[in-house]
């Protein structure tokens, strides 16, 4: 795959879902303690998801490093923004303003 | 120069910082499928200062990132941060 179509997928992938994770492994098995923390927090909140496993594309691992200009990995996007990775989102989950941040968006969750 | 120490001085330069507290914690990362085994892979910051006031979280660690742009090309592979302004509530 070329780049541009990596970057196609990235950009698709990002616009299509209300929130999409960029992470290594699955949220079943998650392949980093990173990753991993940003995916109990997910399902803690109820929140809904998809995710892609960039360990499965190197194009893409390097893409979404590309897209954001953010040099790490698992990355979270919300209705098209990026909202942060794992740091990001554990400070905004502790301070409870992740589940504010999910209403204003309009992100249905279950508790 | 050890990484560790590299950060500490791009870092300290860069933000004037109040307080900056630096760990190496690539030894709880090996094993990882990036962690070549050599260390000096994966860091924590803890950092406080001005430069931060009136930034958001990803541009605070943007700035971070950017500082460290070099590093992360020669195999920083992360760095977790906290990074507050002395005005955060």
């Amino acid at each position: 795959m070329t780049e541009n179509l990596a970057m196609d997928r990235i950009k698709h992938q990002v616009l299509e879902n209300d929130v999409m994770l960029f992470m290594k492994g699955s949220p079943v098995f998650p392949q980093c303690g990173f990753s991993a923390a940003v995916v109990q927090i997910l399902n803690h909140m109820g929140v809904k998801y998809s995710s892609t496993d960039v360990l499965e594309d190197p194009e893409v691992r390097q893409g979404i490093k590309d897209f954001s200009n953010w040099p790490t990995i698992p990355q979270l996007y919300v209705k098209g923004e990026f909202v942060g990775g794992c740091d990001i989102l554990r400070e905004m989950f502790e301070a409870g303003e992740l589940e504010d941040y999910f209403d204003k968006a309009g992100v249905l969750r279950e508790s | 120069m050890k990484r560790l120490d590299k950060i500490h001085s791009i870092l300290s330069q860069a933000l004037k910082p109040i307080s900056i507290k630096i760990t190496d914690d690539s030894d709880l990362h090996v094993g990882h499928a990036e962690a070549s085994g050599a260390g000096e892979t994966h860091f924590r910051l803890e950092i406080i200062s001005e430069e931060f006031t009136n930034k958001t979280r990803v541009d605070r660690e943007r700035l971070i990132h950017s500082l460290l742009a070099d590093e992360f090309a020669a195999g920083l592979h992360s760095i977790s941060i906290k990074a507050s302004s002395p005005n955060d509530n």
